[in-house]
């Protein structure tokens, strides 16, 4: 089937819908994605589960630790752990 | 009948972020909570006679990093604690006016009540997060937590854009289905 300009499939609407929770859809993207929102189901349910998820991680304020933190937690974990595994 | 094992060469790997998560929501300080994570490995790695397998590694290690920030906050309140005491006015003889109002609560501050259900959303996360293969959790969190741009995590893994974009979308159906079972 001929890949229509403003309509668009469920996988790129997913797609698009998973770039906008990160604020990287495009406005042209933002209009293809309202456009399949208003009549597909399953590009609907992903949606607001996807929003839902985003939210949640937002209220959460989920935090971790970057490379250069965690390697150094790591580096003074591994001299302890080789310490104890040589004097046993 | 205990029927969990531990390895603590894979404690950083595997428990590290959730730990940090725990710790900073009590803390709020990023320096402190990683000093307070890696008291809590060595305590571990110390005290692994006593595992008697009976709950997960992951919760033995809360609990022992659960006793490290009671100690911490238990030592900043020797130190400043007393002189804070003095300071406060409402023993003072001047103390008219507007003090009881002062006292109450801000509605717009977040109450007790709703940083125990983001603390504990937030485990729930964490848990969930916990059952994606490594990569995908890697990739999320790199994205989504610590808020890196697309170009800077494909450097540094060395991946496509649309390959970064395939991963996120499965972490994010897999979190998704997850936290629909587990939380909302």
């Amino acid at each position: 089937m001929k890949q229509s300009f403003l309509f668009i499939s469920c996988e790129e609407a997913k797609h698009i819908c998973d770039k906008a929770q990160y604020g990287e859809a495009s406005t042209w993207e933002h209009i293809k994605l309202t456009i399949r929102l208003a009549y597909c189901r399953i590009t609907q349910k992903y949606s607001k589960q996807n929003e839902k998820l985003t939210e949640s991680i937002n209220k959460a304020e989920v935090k971790c630790l970057n490379a250069e933190e965690r390697n150094k937690i790591e580096n003074q974990f591994k001299e302890e752990l080789a310490k104890q595994q040589q004097n046993n | 009948m205990p029927n969990h094992t531990i390895d603590p060469n894979n404690w950083v790997k595997l428990y590290s972020d959730y730990l940090f998560n725990y710790t900073i929501t009590r803390v709020n300080d990023r320096e402190i909570a990683q000093d307070l994570i890696s008291e809590t490995f060595l305590a571990g790695l110390k005290s692994m006679a006593n595992f008697k397998g009976e709950a997960s590694e992951r919760t033995w290690l809360i609990s022992i990093l659960k006793r490290k920030i009671i100690d911490y906050y238990r030592k900043i309140n020797s130190n400043k604690g007393k002189a804070e005491v003095r300071m406060g006015y409402i023993n003072s003889d001047d103390d008219e006016g507007d003090w009881l109002e002062e006292r109450v609560a801000d509605p717009f501050d977040k109450t007790a009540e709703d940083s125990i259900e983001n603390s504990e959303l937030g485990d729930a996360i964490y848990d969930c997060l916990g059952k994606l293969p490594e990569k995908q959790a890697d990739v999320f969190k790199m994205k989504t937590i610590l808020g890196y741009d697309t170009e800077t995590i494909c450097n540094e893994l060395d991946i496509t854009a649309s390959n970064l974009w395939v991963i996120i979308h499965r972490a994010r159906t897999a979190l998704a289905d997850c936290m629909e079972e587990n939380w909302f």
